[in-house]
């Protein structure tokens, strides 16, 4: 009998916005969950999210973002979007980042800090870019323990192969 | 004596679809058919939990639910479940799949 490989779901995380954290974390999370094998590997920006100085710190900023509507807030204001001359004032990228936080909390969901120590703890492997690193003159000290090792761009189409990646 | 499971309902997918049909010697096979041979007190404190919370709605919680409502770490909670504990613990709990992301 042949033995069958496991599903394996890699996920490139590179971008280091709060908002675009997330994906990577819940659908890595529900893979955990229905016995998939999880990847995550972190490139440019992506590394904000599991370094220990900006992972907390993570933001999203309005500006020239179209689909930030004033009626996520609950204001009756249908598809009036945040003008554009507010999104630049100072404190804006702040008071974003804190409502989304806000939001986030009241639907339970945990931070990104906390959502990486679950799918580390779930069984995620969690790699980050030589390349990033080198260029931003990281060290392996600056990354939280989830990290596995710093690879490179080499080493991660070894260890991919055959699994299905997602690009964030 | 293994429970006899002719006469229960389940999906195309396993999961049982009426949790009224639900018995602990029944939770006993399922658990066998994902690979746990014996059921430990800590995974009877998770399904208990499941049994509790998930009644009402016929869905099983989230991972997310059952570790910060038992008390039973993430780590714990894969050791006890291994391989995708959101699905095992709804098949064995006779509950659907649980219905939230975290």
């Amino acid at each position: 009998m042949v033995e069958q490989k496991n599903r394996h779901i890699v996920f490139i995380c590179s971008k280091g916005d709060l908002d675009m954290a997330y994906p990577a974390l819940i659908m890595g999370w529900a893979a955990l969950g229905n016995g998939v094998d999880v990847t995550m590997f972190f490139t440019f920006w992506g590394l904000d999210l599991v370094t220990k100085k900006r992972v907390d710190k993570l933001e999203i900023s309005p500006i020239g973002r179209t689909g930030f509507k004033m009626s996520m807030m609950g204001l009756p204001t249908g598809n009036l979007g945040i003008p554009g001359i507010l999104s630049i004032l100072p404190g804006m990228t702040a008071f974003c980042s804190w409502f989304m936080k806000w939001k986030m909390k009241k639907l339970g969901v945990p931070t990104v800090r906390e959502y990486l120590q679950m799918l580390s703890d779930g069984g995620a492997k969690m790699y980050g870019c030589k390349m990033t690193v080198d260029m931003w003159g990281l060290k392996e000290d600056d990354f939280l323990p989830c990290v596995e090792k710093v690879v490179t761009a080499a080493d991660f189409i070894d260890m991919t192969e055959g699994a299905q990646i997602i690009f964030i | 004596m293994l429970a006899d499971l002719t006469a229960i309902a389940f999906n195309e997918e396993g999961f049982m679809t009426d949790p009224g049909q639900w018995t602990k010697e029944i939770a006993e096979v399922l658990a066998k058919q994902e690979g746990i041979e014996t059921l430990s007190a800590d995974h009877w404190k998770i399904i208990d939990f499941c049994r509790q919370t998930g009644m009402a709605s016929g869905k099983a919680p989230t991972m997310r639910q059952i570790t910060t409502g038992t008390g039973i770490s993430t780590k714990d909670l894969f050791a006890l479940f291994p391989k995708g504990p959101a699905k095992k613990v709804a098949k064995i709990a006779g509950l659907g799949k649980p219905e939230g992301c975290v």
